[in-house]
């Protein structure tokens, strides 16, 4: 897989998880998820998946996205 | 320093907590209730002579050369046998004692051949020294018929039986037993596999491997127990025979599994003799496997790389340097990386081989040196699923019990863990407490041994589809809780009651119902319910689990099953219970408490939290970046993308141990600087720029901390051959970096840990050396450690019940991949082999081999023995087929601890959820008869050849 695939898959992966929680816990669940474990360039790369309209995300990463971390932009 | 002797007791301690006095010879003695008179007489510092009595087995009292005399009683009863009654007045030196001992020495000694000049343990028999001890003087009997002469008056002797020289490590010489059973009775009941027996009756008795087999042909598995405890040179370590017995020792801990077994490493000047497991070792209590007590051959193997080494490219041979040279090279290329690319783009692995302080370093190396957080150790390829689970629903990343607990277990729980081939020594401690009643219950693909095996059956055996723990585990907690079976009480106290509300609406939902799940995992609801109940009712319950639960995509979804069934049942916080999670390697559990994964700080601290932050920030003078680092694989995915370009490995092969190896492949050669630290030119190796020897586990001080949050002492007992200890090789990494470390002992080391990690406060070498071990949480409040953990409170406070529903992983069979593979090891190797494989160890397991079943090789034209090739979605290789009915239909196996073979290459990047511990459990395959080695398998051959050439005085050598 390569590694924008995989880091929807592994996202998605996580959502499943936090589906068998009530609404508000999965969204706050998948969000403390990866902003505590995601390295800044994946949360990077996530968001321009995110911010490209998030095709093959679930809905409830999609709805977590909103409470997770967006990266310092990479100093050029 | 002298060799360190231990007393024996003659007979293993009561632990009655009733006290007896008598008297012995004049002295008063107070022991336990239901203590033998020779202990008792031991402890009051009076030796009784005795051949057939030591304290690792129970008395048996053949010998008849115990025998004391008790006033008021008649004869001269045998002082093993006879336990303590209260005022007894004991005699263990009279006339007539002396002369009934001499007696039987004599008859002993007339069928002994008397060359104790020239035996093997001369010096160390205790037939030699109780010869002594009941002042035989002479032998009056000279027999023609006895067991030692090859010949008598020129005919060949029919009682005499040749040498076996059979295993590897040890001999067994008939001419000298004495038959007094302490071999077999080891055999039963220490290591608890039955392989040795007496046969024939009277004077024709004999020590027997098996059916009068030879010992390597036998059940035997070498674990030396035997050997240990014979009291003669009839079984002898052959590097004793070889080189003559020891003269000093050192107690340390075994460098193989998570056991982390004590042993007394014997030398004579800085050979290494043998090493004899260690009596107070709290791990072990005096056992052993066959990788301990003997095989540690590969720390002298000639493979071993003692010059650094570095290149610029992986094509070119590798050529000899200094240290200094080395660590100029790894710096410059580390600094010109990340002026480049940045500062991310860095980072480093360590390895739960490596010690407490080496990990310690590596971690401080990357966040202090190279200012991210990008380390990460192959606890995430194992035990990261625990640490993640456990964590939430209890909070803590360990297991709740030490060792000891399994003695008051009544119905254990064994998930995915074969504990008999990879915790040896700790099955032989649970084989012990089920031979005295406790009950067993596996959930396990496979027909591991513990099924059933000598004097044990497990009562349920769950052969569920592997991939489907959570649904398995989920509908043991359905029964408990539709049954009305859980702990009402105990979840009340203890755990949050409005989660378990929400649990009990979850779990008893149909879906999760044994009758539905049967459908699922194959395993009959019946069985399912009948474990269920078993557990919630027969007393004190135990779960053991290993990697088959955590390598999954719901690895830590079956980690907090798992605990939820402990919390349902209220078995926690005492003896006899808990959660208890097998750890692989040696220093699993030390790699993730010292803060090498990329997330947290040691102690398990989020990298967020600021006051965390600031405790090291102090320590270590510079400021610490918030944001969590890489883990493995993404590291590897990062490689692959080009944003990651320098990394440097301690002690952790993960081209050979990492899932979907041509990914691994391909992330490594798109590296810039590769340094690997090693005992060997491992496989990732292949891959590296720059190549830092290592040392062995005999060569360095420091800690390992085992599976039962033991933290017990690694000793130096020869200088390392590479010149240095790993702690200074990473500290001349970090101070050619700048970093100007002064560590002159990893003492100092661990004082920093106790520093800033409140759960180690109160750890230090001195009070290691003082009492031995301890587990942590170590500080103010438990100086001596804690061994049992959640006694009055979750250290989360309330326990926290979790929803697991289970998921089918992706990773699913179909028509072109029909089987689903699962991994494991065996008992004679470990992980990838660079240790085992350098040893007489070998001999058990040449090769990695496919097990299939039957029906499934019937279909394919496989007989046993065949070459086949094994193919995924992502590689192929060829390997060996087992044709057996340990594995079901549609279910294949094999080890992973061979290059040849290599079975990463099939294993896939599917992943746990939370932790991206690889699924290495689960892969879809398709198997079929192979005309030779697979591609892959030429060419990897091809590349690691070309790979290992060292440039060595103006010539290529190759190095292996």
């Amino acid at each position: 897989m390569a590694t924008e695939a995989k880091l929807i898959y592994m996202a998605n992966q996580i959502a499943t998880f936090f589906h068998s929680k009530h609404h508000d816990e999965g969204v706050a669940g998948v969000a403390e998820h990866l902003n505590k474990f995601w390295e800044p360039r994946m949360r990077r790369q996530f968001f321009e998946l995110i911010d490209a309209g998030g095709e093959g995300f679930d809905e409830l990463v999609i709805e977590a996205s909103a409470t997770i971390r967006r990266p310092e932009p990479v100093a050029s | 320093m002298s060799l360190i002797r231990e007393i024996d007791y003659g007979t293993p301690a009561s632990t009655s907590e009733t006290l007896v006095t008598l008297n012995v010879d004049g002295f008063d003695v107070t022991v336990p209730e239901g203590t033998s008179i020779m202990r008792a007489s031991m402890e009051a510092g009076i030796q009784i002579p005795k051949l057939c009595a030591t304290d690792m087995v129970e008395a048996f009292g053949s010998c008849r050369l115990c025998l004391v005399e008790i006033d008021g009683r008649n004869g001269t009863p045998s002082s093993c046998t006879t336990p303590v009654s209260p005022g007894m007045v004991v005699h263990t030196q009279t006339e007539k004692l002396k002369k009934i001992r001499r007696g039987v020495m004599e008859l002993y000694i007339s069928d002994h051949p008397l060359d104790c000049l020239t035996c093997a343990a001369n010096g160390d028999c205790e037939l030699q020294t109780q010869a002594g001890v009941v002042g035989l003087r002479s032998v009056r009997y000279n027999v023609d018929a006895n067991h030692f002469t090859p010949q008598v008056r020129g005919e060949s002797n029919f009682r005499y039986m040749e040498k076996d020289e059979s295993n590897p490590y040890f001999t067994y010489d008939p001419s000298k037993c004495i038959a007094c059973s302490r071999c077999v009775r080891a055999c039963e009941e220490v290591q608890g596999t039955f392989a040795l027996t007496i046969e024939g009756r009277g004077f024709e008795s004999r020590v027997s491997a098996g059916a009068h087999e030879s010992f390597i042909d036998s059940d035997c598995v070498s674990c030396g127990a035997c050997v240990q405890a014979c009291p003669t040179a009839t079984l002898m370590e052959k590097s004793v025979v070889e080189i003559g017995i020891p003269e000093h020792s050192v107690v340390t801990t075994c460098a193989y599994c998570g056991v982390g077994c004590s042993f007394k490493a014997e030398m004579r000047g800085d050979e290494l003799i043998r090493m004899v497991p260690f009596k107070d070792g709290k791990a072990n209590r005096g056992h052993s496997c066959v990788k301990g007590r003997f095989a540690y051959g590969y720390a002298s193997h000639p493979d071993r790389i003692t010059k650094p080494m570095v290149r610029e490219s992986i094509d070119q041979p590798w050529r000899e340097v200094s240290w200094d040279d080395a660590y100029a090279f790894v710096a410059d290329k580390f600094a010109s990386i990340q002026k480049t690319h940045g500062v991310d783009s860095i980072g480093g692995i360590t390895s739960s081989r490596c010690t407490n302080e080496e990990t310690y370093l590596i971690q401080k190396l990357v966040r202090q040196g190279f200012g991210n957080n990008n380390v990460d150790t192959c606890a995430r390829v194992c035990h990261s699923p625990t640490g993640y689970g456990l964590g939430q629903a209890y909070g803590t990343s360990a297991g709740t019990q030490d060792f000891d607990s399994v003695e008051h277990t009544d119905v254990m729980v064994l998930i995915g863990a074969n504990p008999t081939e990879a915790h040896p020594v700790f099955s032989s401690r649970m084989k012990k407490r089920l031979r005295a009643g406790a009950k067993l219950i596996i959930l396990d693909p496979r027909q591991i041994a513990l099924v059933r095996t000598p004097h044990i059956e497990a009562q349920y055996h769950l052969p569920l589809q592997p991939g489907t723990n959570v649904a398995v585990v989920t509908a043991l907690a359905h029964v408990i809780v539709t049954e009305g079976l859980y702990n009402e009480q105990f979840i009340r106290e203890r755990c949050d009651w409005d989660e378990f509300q929400e649990y009990m609406e979850f779990v008893t939902d149909l879906r999760h119902s044994p009758e539905v799940v049967e459908g699922l995992s194959g395993v009959p609801a019946e069985a399912i319910r009948g474990a269920a109940r078993l557990y919630a009712t027969g007393g004190n319950g135990a779960i053991y689990y290993g990697l088959g639960v955590t390598e999954h995509s719901q690895g830590s979804t079956a980690v907090m099953a798992i605990a939820n069934l402990a919390m349902l049942t209220g078995n926690i916080g005492r003896p006899g219970v808990g959660v208890n999670p097998l750890r692989g390697q040696n220093n699993v559990q030390g790699a993730c408490d010292m803060g090498s994964f990329p997330h947290e700080l040691p102690g398990y601290r989020h990298i967020a939290g600021e006051d965390v932050r600031n405790i090291f920030e102090e320590e270590w003078g510079v400021t610490l970046v918030k944001e969590p680092g890489l883990r493995i694989p993404n590291m590897l995915d990062a490689a692959v993308d080009g944003t990651f370009k320098g990394i440097y490995i301690e002690g952790e092969d993960i081209l050979q141990s990492d899932p979907d190896t041509h990914h691994v492949a391909a992330g490594l050669a798109a590296m810039e600087c590769v340094v690997v630290h090693d005992l060997f030119l491992n496989e990732t190796a292949n891959y590296a720029h720059v190549f830092l020897p290592g040392s062995t586990f005999l060569e360095k001080d420091g800690t390992f901390t085992n599976a039962e949050r033991r933290i017990n002492r690694v000793r130096k007992v020869m200088a390392p051959k590479n010149g240095f200890a790993d702690w200074e090789v990473t500290m001349g990494i970090a101070n050619a970096m700048g970093l100007n470390w002064t560590y002159t002992h990893p003492s100092e080391i661990m004082d920093e840990i106790a520093r800033t990690t409140p759960s180690f406060a109160g750890v230090s070498y001195d009070h290691l050396d003082e009492v031995g071990s301890v587990q942590w949480p170590c500080n103010e409040t438990a100086p001596l450690g804690t061994p049992i953990m959640h006694i009055d409170n979750f250290v989360r406070g309330k326990g926290k019940f979790i929803n697991t529903e289970y998921v089918a992983t992706d990773e699913r069979s179909g028509p072109r991949f029909p089987l689903l593979l699962t991994t494991g090891r065996v008992l004679s190797q470990y992980n990838v082999g660079a240790q085992t494989r350098r040893t007489a160890n070998v001999i058990w397991h040449e090769e990695d081999v496919l097990e299939i079943h039957p029906h499934d090789a019937e279909q394919r034209g496989i007989n046993h023995g065949d070459l086949v090739s094994l193919a995924s979605r992502a590689g192929e290789t060829s390997l060996r087929a087992d044709v057996t009915e340990r594995v079901a239909p549609g279910v294949v196996y094999t080890t992973f601890h061979h290059p040849d073979t290599q079975v990463n290459v099939i294993t896939t990047d599917f992943s746990d959820w939370a932790t991206n511990c690889p699924e290495y459990k689960v892969t879809a395959v398709q198997v079929a008869l192979a005309t030779g080695r697979s591609n892959w398998q030429e060419e990897y051959d091809r590349q690691a050849e070309q790979s290992r050439r060292i440039e060595h005085d103006g010539e290529l050598i190759h190095g292996d």
